[in-house]
């Protein structure tokens, strides 16, 4: 699927606006990711980082404006499941499909999306349960599983699609501090993979480590896009984003207040 | 004659076990037969009304409401004496099978649309982001989920739907309910109706019990 020119960029979104009925969640959005770039989406809550992503394989509507996901236009009709299947999610709250095995949570999208056979996808899909080590838990539902363990079958089973982007939306916020660490070095791993990727994130020091690109998001607008080395290194340019920093690094538990910036050196 | 003679009248109740258990065998063929219409009926409603164009949508939930609303044994007795004026001949049974299952698909698919309901949303978000068809989604994802929510519910207008069959003597069908009355008459002797109230049991006791647990199962599972 590689029907762009090389000059263009993989995702184009241009003049995005969205709504909720008269509240406007996303003004003016422009963004062109190049493939290969992996993006942290950072911002307060509410500033409308979910709704972007989500508008991407269009779980949201958007009322103007323009997505294009390797030169294909995302919008309802016959090529939006070509797109989504293009586009791989990582949800907050893992929705994994609770009635089955992790096995078949992740066979089952290449069976059906891709049409390849049961056999072929169970092989692939338990490759991949070794690679964000689940190996032994391929025939457990996600109930006999932790937090953690279902995140990391849930990036297993965007995996199974082979995408050419990922998105997750706040992968690790619905963990257990102790389980953040894991599914951080699965994704941390994929990311070496060079697949683009677009995570929303409130580990600072992850969003620091795995990006190259990060996006600082406030009231519904793209505020800052920096390279990370500039945002966290010599300190946001905005004072909107200097501010948000500061009061993500104060509820941190190890965060000096003089020193704000030094618990992201890791 | 005494108390036992009168309503449990062995001698009756031998020569009458014949025609009861063939009274039987037709209760649970029309009650069967119902039974997956309504359900296969109650399944196209509720999609239908959840995610078919508007005319559809209007169409189903109007459907809905009428059939939850009429009487059964109006409804019945409209099949089978009234539409031979239009035309249309039902045989008895399955006149008895149109009435049935037109009630109970309507009650089928209220029960199914509050499964499909009770799916988090989260389950469709992420087999539309995997680029599952809709088709797809439904079938494997969403349905699964939503059914085995539904299946206490489910079970009782099954239930329902097997006692309901009883009313399909008044259309001359020989189910149970008909062949204890025509020996009720023929021996003059009520133990053939007796009997008949047993077999019903028999088979509907054990399906209340099943709903039962299933329910008080589900309940725990979901406090855990
Ligand atoms: N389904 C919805 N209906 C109405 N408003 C919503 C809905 N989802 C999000 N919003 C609003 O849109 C804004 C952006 O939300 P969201 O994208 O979830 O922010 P973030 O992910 O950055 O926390 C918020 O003000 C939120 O209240
Ligand atoms: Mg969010």
């Amino acid at each position: 699927m590689t029907h762009q020119k090389a000059t263009q960029p993989f995702i184009k979104i241009t003049d995005l606006q969205k709504f909720y009925g008269q509240f406007q969640a996303l003004h003016d959005i422009n963004l062109a990711v190049e493939k290969g770039q992996i993006l942290a989406l950072i911002g307060p809550s509410g500033s409308g980082k979910s709704t972007l992503v989500r508008c991407i394989n269009l779980l949201e509507q958007f009322q103007a404006g323009t997505i294009e996901v390797d030169g294909i236009e995302v919008k309802e009709g016959r090529n939006l499941n070509k797109v989504r299947a293009e586009v791989g999610m990582v949800f907050q709250q893992f929705n994994l499909f609770p009635h089955m095995t992790a096995l078949k949570n992740v066979a089952i999208a290449p069976v059906r999306v891709r049409g390849i056979s049961w056999e072929e996808a169970e092989k692939k899909a338990l490759a991949l349960l070794e690679r964000v080590g689940l190996s032994q838990h391929a025939h457990k539902r996600p109930s006999q599983l932790s937090g953690g363990q279902q995140q990391r079958v849930a990036i297993a089973r965007a995996l199974a699609m082979e995408p050419e982007v990922l998105l997750f939306d706040e992968p690790t916020s619905a963990l257990d501090p102790e389980m953040v660490g894991e599914v951080l070095d699965v994704i941390q791993k994929v990311a070496e993979t060079g697949v683009t990727m677009l995570i929303v994130t409130h580990e600072m020091s992850f969003a620091r480590r795995v990006s190259n690109r990060v996006i600082f998001m406030e009231q519904g607008r793209i505020i800052e896009d920096t390279p990370p080395e500039e945002f966290f290194g010599c300190g946001p340019k905005t004072d909107r984003a200097q501010l948000f920093i500061r009061s993500v690094l104060q509820g941190h538990p190890d965060a000096g207040l003089t020193a704000p910036l030094q618990v992201l050196e890791d | 004659m005494g108390l036992m003679e009168t309503f449990f009248n062995l001698d009756v109740l031998h020569s009458s076990a014949l025609a009861l258990l063939e009274g039987l065998k037709l209760t649970i063929t029309l009650g069967l037969t119902s039974l997956v219409t309504s359900f296969a009926a109650g399944l196209i409603l509720v999609l239908g009304r959840l995610y078919g164009p508007m005319p559809i949508r209007v169409i189903a939930i109007a459907f809905i409401d009428i059939f939850r609303a009429i009487p059964l044994l109006v409804l019945l007795v409209l099949v089978y004496y009234a539409l031979p004026f239009v035309g249309i001949n039902f045989s008895p049974f399955w006149a008895a099978v149109t009435a049935l299952s037109l009630v109970a698909s309507a009650y089928a698919a209220e029960c199914f649309r509050a499964g499909i309901e009770a799916v988090a949303i989260g389950q469709f978000e992420a087999a539309k982001a995997l680029g599952f068809s809709w088709t797809d989604m439904m079938k494997d994802v969403v349905l699964p989920q939503a059914l085995r929510l539904v299946i206490p519910p489910s079970t009782g207008i099954g239930i329902s739907l097997i006692k309901d069959t009883a009313l399909a003597s008044v259309v001359a069908m020989p189910d149970l309910l008909k062949q204890a009355l025509q020996a009720q008459a023929f021996y003059a002797n009520p133990s053939p109706l007796i009997g008949a109230a047993l077999l019903y049991l028999i088979i509907l006791l054990p399906l209340v019990r099943i709903v039962s647990s299933i329910e008080e199962r589900q309940k725990r599972a979901a406090g855990r």
